[in-house]
């Protein structure tokens, strides 16, 4: 193989112009940009999959047959062309001012991304979230309900703290995922870590280099939020339950 | 508020999109599908093997894939390939590889991750009894778990190897960034040409949505005709 390799290129001025920093600051610029983007769109997720989760494991069948179209939706269209419909097609269906003022504003990219990714996300919370009610023993809806509590309430105060802790553990995961989607992003001029990475290979041909750094920075994160999760996991964890103390069953 | 959407362009264009675009998705999903289990399934024997390091690398391959983008795995193996193949077959310059072939690679590479873990956990379904029995009646290690042992986590897995095959054809469309003309690259040229992108990206997420709704219910029918009764597919 006759590829010359530099690992020195990352303290090298990039081809950005001057005080555009070294190769090493794009790269981290980038992994900012894919955190910001990932954050958001986890928070946006969560709320939108727990309301969408909590309405599909409501008594009306109406709820549920909508929370399910809402589903099939989001997952039967590939998260590109989701993207592409929020950011092409989506300020064309506004009225015209603010479709315009959508498609020239300068963090258009990172809100298409965020809200994109978002939805995208919320169904796989919500059903997590819904398996997550549905888990709990029947018992413990009837026990709020005849302790007096209303539907709300026992959602509020018994059903979705305990389904919050049961699905932390999936949560977890489906933040890495999130993370990694944010990439897909790059197709609509987000710069993220991918995308930066792309960049520097393109100015200085140091292909490889340039993808390792991008792989371990995502490895690193990917740690990172695996160590964060699991902290959050062992105080959240319910007795009793899986990944609680007890009835840990062997694998072979 | 569709009135200045033209939706000509479509019927202009179809068959150009489903020919050329559809054409290569579903030739390059096939393919990666049919690679891919056989990757994977080899993986995921792999990563239950009883030699440590074997199970090691392999585990750590999976891991590795499965931590990062698709699109990062996508520009990779897209520059990797050549030198791979230049060092393959001993030649000073890095070789040409198609936009297919590349593609092709990578899915398979990508997404044997993803099967090796679907082949694990049905491998680890099956009772570690039948081993057992295999070995009792003489049988090898490897005609135990050729013959006992895949053929049920196979069967026992086929809904979910189905299901991971609908997400592979929807991440075919990702080729776009090597921009290759797959369904959705073919609808950008057409889209891009005559200035009509949002009906053309409407269509495509139509035919998406129609496509892969359809098959996600025809799996779920074959889950209900092929689960197994007394084990239960679960």
């Amino acid at each position: 193989m006759n590829y010359k390799w530099n690992w020195g290129i990352f303290w090298e001025e990039s081809a950005y112009g001057s005080g555009s920093g070294t190769y090493a600051d794009m790269l981290l610029g980038g992994l900012c940009w894919t955190i910001a983007t990932a954050l958001c769109a986890a928070v946006l997720a969560f709320v939108l999959g727990v309301v969408i989760g909590t309405l599909r494991t409501l008594p009306s069948k109406g709820w549920r047959r909508a929370t399910n179209a809402y589903i099939e939706l989001f997952r039967n269209i590939p998260l590109l062309v989701q993207l592409f419909l929020w950011f092409f097609v989506f300020p064309e269906l506004l009225p015209e001012k603010l479709g315009t003022w959508l498609k020239l504003l300068p963090a258009g990219p990172f809100l298409t991304a965020v809200v994109c990714l978002g939805f995208y996300h919320s169904i796989r919370v919500a059903l997590m979230f819904s398996a997550g009610i549905n888990a709990l023993p029947a018992g413990q809806k009837m026990a709020a309900s005849a302790l007096g509590l209303t539907l709300p309430q026992a959602y509020r105060h018994v059903l979705l703290p305990m389904a919050f802790r049961v699905a932390l553990p999936p949560l977890g995961s489906e933040c890495l995922n999130v993370m990694k989607n944010t990439s897909v992003a790059l197709t609509i001029g987000l710069v993220e870590l991918t995308a930066s990475a792309q960049g520097m290979s393109e100015f200085t041909f140091q292909i490889f280099e340039a993808f390792s750094a991008a792989t371990i920075l995502y490895l690193l994160v990917n740690v990172a939020v695996l160590m964060l999760m699991r902290i959050l996991e062992r105080r959240t964890a319910v007795p009793g339950y899986v990944g609680g103390k007890t009835g840990q069953s062997g694998g072979r | 508020m569709f009135g200045e959407f033209d939706f000509d362009v479509i019927q202009r264009s179809w068959v150009y999109l489903f020919t050329t675009g559809m054409a290569f998705t579903l030739k390059l999903t096939i393919l990666a599908m049919a690679g891919g289990i056989v990757l994977g399934t080899l993986l995921a024997v792999l990563r239950l093997s009883k030699i440590r390091a074997v199970a090691a690398v392999a585990g750590t391959y999976v891991n590795l894939i499965r931590s990062i983008p698709l699109i990062l795995v996508i520009f990779w193996f897209y520059f990797l390939v050549p030198y791979v193949g230049a060092w393959l077959i001993g030649s000073p310059q890095p070789i040409k590889v198609g936009a297919f072939s590349s593609a092709l690679i990578t899915f398979i590479m990508f997404e044997a991750a993803y099967y090796c873990e679907i082949m694990r956990a049905g491998i680890q379904s099956i009772p570690g009894g039948q081993v057992s029995a295999g070995l009792a009646l003489g049988m090898t290690e490897r005609q135990t778990m050729m013959q006992i042992i895949l053929p049920q986590a196979f069967r026992n897995m086929v809904p979910v190897l189905l299901t991971q095959s609908i997400i592979l054809f929807q991440d075919v469309s990702l080729v776009y960034v090597l921009s290759i003309t797959d369904f959705v690259g073919a609808a950008t040229k057409v889209a891009r040409r005559d200035g009509r992108l949002a009906e053309m990206y409407l269509f495509v997420a139509l035919v998406y949505f129609v496509m892969s709704y359809g098959l996600s219910l025809m799996v779920k029918r074959l889950e209900k005709n092929t689960a197994i009764g007394v084990q239960g597919a679960s």
